[in-house]
């Protein structure tokens, strides 16, 4: 992203799920405000609040950044989590490796990722085992 | 709509320029502006929640007063469901309906029986198929304009049923005119009795252009002290009149009441206009996907709470409870009214649809680069601005301000605490 791009950063705060949530509802004011399309803010809403719990989830929480330009808005989630050891797996609906207590608070029910490819419109995952995941979501608006 | 016609207002006589409206704005569509409040009509939503928390009363709210009403007509009162739970030691809904005959009305028509109707509409509508869960009610209007503004993609989820009240004035008037053939559809008025500002604003911004059912709006304070003179609660044999709205519409009034009787689907219901905007967050993020209908209501808890009812909210609750004893579940379902077969396949007739479109009407056209360019200038102002969102300067946090100043809304010099700490 060149540096002409709007930037917006937000804490994603690991300690709670209250909180969770709270930077894709605000991404969603921001883009509403510019005047991104309904369709786009919904796809980006969804799929934002699932990496947001995915954080909390498994990483205690990490860092969501917005860079919005005039026909592209990507959306970076950074973590410093156990990582993913098998991509593949995890892109498959139903997989989780949530724990029970997760679970039990209707988290985990291994359609994290799966949504958030399908409500973006290119996902790029990097994760390194013990290192962290870091994962991308674009938006081409034209 | 073009033209949003709001009820709410200030009265720049009693306002003092404080900051207490301005930071419980829950759409933050309040400035200060030269001393007073200023409302910005394009965002507000009339929910009343600056009436409610003023301490100079003034915020207000505009609506008929009961001497602007034409008595040379044929007056129909429309009693919201909220009026019911007004009064101590109500024991019976009939005194009701005969103090509002005493009082001048020639008829009555409650709003709570529109509501057992539009009930039954609302089911036909959730059977129908290829309706998005969870549907959303849009009988607060409070809700519907909030969602029109700032939720673009809960549009579609709204019940498309017209709402209460306006169903009450149509129904109203068709019995009216069958009930009296010699009087034309000019000689009838009908009579809203309104707990809220935000009803008003409703009906009367839908009156351009458009068929109205509603051709009055009063607010519940000013009957409830007229009605209050003409209760009689000693005579025998009792009120002639009766009520004919049974629990369930009296159950409208407050939060749960709607939802509980659809009697069909997994529900949420919920109050108070922030905890709306949360459920309405959630709900766009793609929570709350295995429900099948939410309530919403401005007010808590529900329309009793509404800033032109006179008695505490939770008080009229509790009215209302102990009048249910009394009250007994009364079948008004569409079929008295309607032919059913009407309705194959949840097709509800036009006639009972809101004329109002529920869709998205952002606030103005932005233009997507002129508005990143000026967020992304307001951004780096916010950074150097003190972030006490004190709402000194007129704006209601140092973000809004930024940005007002990137709008040449506000100057830079209003901020005081940075004036402040630069004279230091």
């Amino acid at each position: 992203m060149n540096s002409e791009a709007l930037h917006y950063h937000f804490d994603v705060d690991g300690a709670s799920f209250a909180n969770a949530g709270r930077a894709s509802v605000e991404t969603k004011k921001l883009l509403r405000q510019i005047g991104v399309s309904p369709d786009v803010i919904r796809r980006i809403s969804v799929a934002m609040y699932e990496g947001e719990i995915n954080m909390v989830i498994h990483a205690h929480g990490g860092d969501a950044d917005v860079y919005i330009t005039e026909d592209t808005i990507l959306i970076t989630l950074k973590d410093v989590g156990p990582g993913i050891r098998n991509v593949e797996d995890a892109m498959k609906e139903g997989f989780s490796t949530a724990p029970e207590n997760i679970r039990a608070l209707g988290f985990g029910a291994g359609m994290g990722l799966p949504n958030m490819k399908r409500y973006s419109d290119d996902m790029h995952i990097d994760t390194k085992v013990g290192v962290g995941t870091s994962i991308e979501l674009w938006y081409h608006l034209k | 709509m073009a033209v949003y016609t709001h009820s709410v207002f200030v009265d720049h006589e009693k306002c003092t320029g404080c900051t207490t409206c301005l930071r419980r704005c829950p759409v933050e569509a309040i400035r200060i502006r030269n001393g007073r409040s200023v409302i910005n009509p394009n965002q507000c939503i009339d929910c009343g929640e600056c009436i409610r928390v003023c301490n100079h009363h003034a915020k207000k709210a505009s609506y008929d007063k009961l001497s602007d009403l034409d008595y040379s007509k044929y007056l129909i009162a429309l009693p919201a469901p909220s009026l019911f739970g007004q009064f101590n030691h109500l024991d019976e809904a009939d005194f009701v309906i005969q103090g509002l005959r005493d009082m001048g009305f020639s008829d009555v028509y409650e709003v709570a029986k529109a509501a057992e109707y539009v009930t039954d509409l609302t089911r036909i509508y959730m059977s129908s198929p290829g309706v998005v869960r969870p549907v959303i009610s849009s009988a607060c209007p409070v809700v519907v304009r909030l969602i029109k503004l700032r939720f673009p993609t809960l549009c579609e989820q709204l019940v498309p049923v017209m709402p209460p009240y306006e169903l009450a004035g149509k129904l109203a008037r068709e019995r009216a005119l069958k009930a009296h053939p010699e009087l034309s559809p000019d000689d009838m008025k009908t009579v809203f009795i309104s707990p809220c500002p935000a009803k008003v604003s409703w009906a009367k911004s839908v009156m351009e252009g458009q068929t109205v059912y509603v051709d009055y709006i009063t607010s519940m304070n000013d009957v409830y002290m007229e009605l209050l003179k003409h209760m009689k609660h000693d005579v025998d044999p009792g009120p002639e009149a009766a009520c004919e709205a049974g629990s369930v519409g009296l159950r409208w009034a407050t939060t749960g009441g709607e939802a509980a009787s659809l009697m069909n689907e997994g529900y949420l219901s919920a109050d108070g206009i922030d905890n709306v905007i949360k459920v309405l967050d959630d709900l766009e993020s793609g929570m709350l996907t295995d429900i099948g209908f939410v309530e919403l209501n401005a007010c808590s808890p529900g329309c009793v709470g509404g800033v032109l009812a006179p008695t505490n909210g939770y008080v009229a609750r509790l009215h209302l409870q102990n009048l249910q004893k009394t009250v007994v579940v009364k079948p008004n379902d569409i079929s008295h009214i309607e032919n059913v077969e009407r309705f194959s396949g949840g097709v509800i007739p036009e006639e009972y649809i809101e004329a109002e479109a529920f869709t998205y009407m952002p606030d103005g056209a932005p233009n997507m680069l002129a508005m990143m360019l000026a967020m992304k200038k307001a951004e780096a102002l916010a950074d150097k601005l003190p972030k006490k969102d004190c709402g000194a300067c007129g704006s209601p946090t140092c973000k809004a301000f930024a940005l007002d100043v990137v709008n040449g809304e506000a100057r830079i010099e209003d901020c005081v605490v940075r004036n402040q700490m630069e004279s230091l």
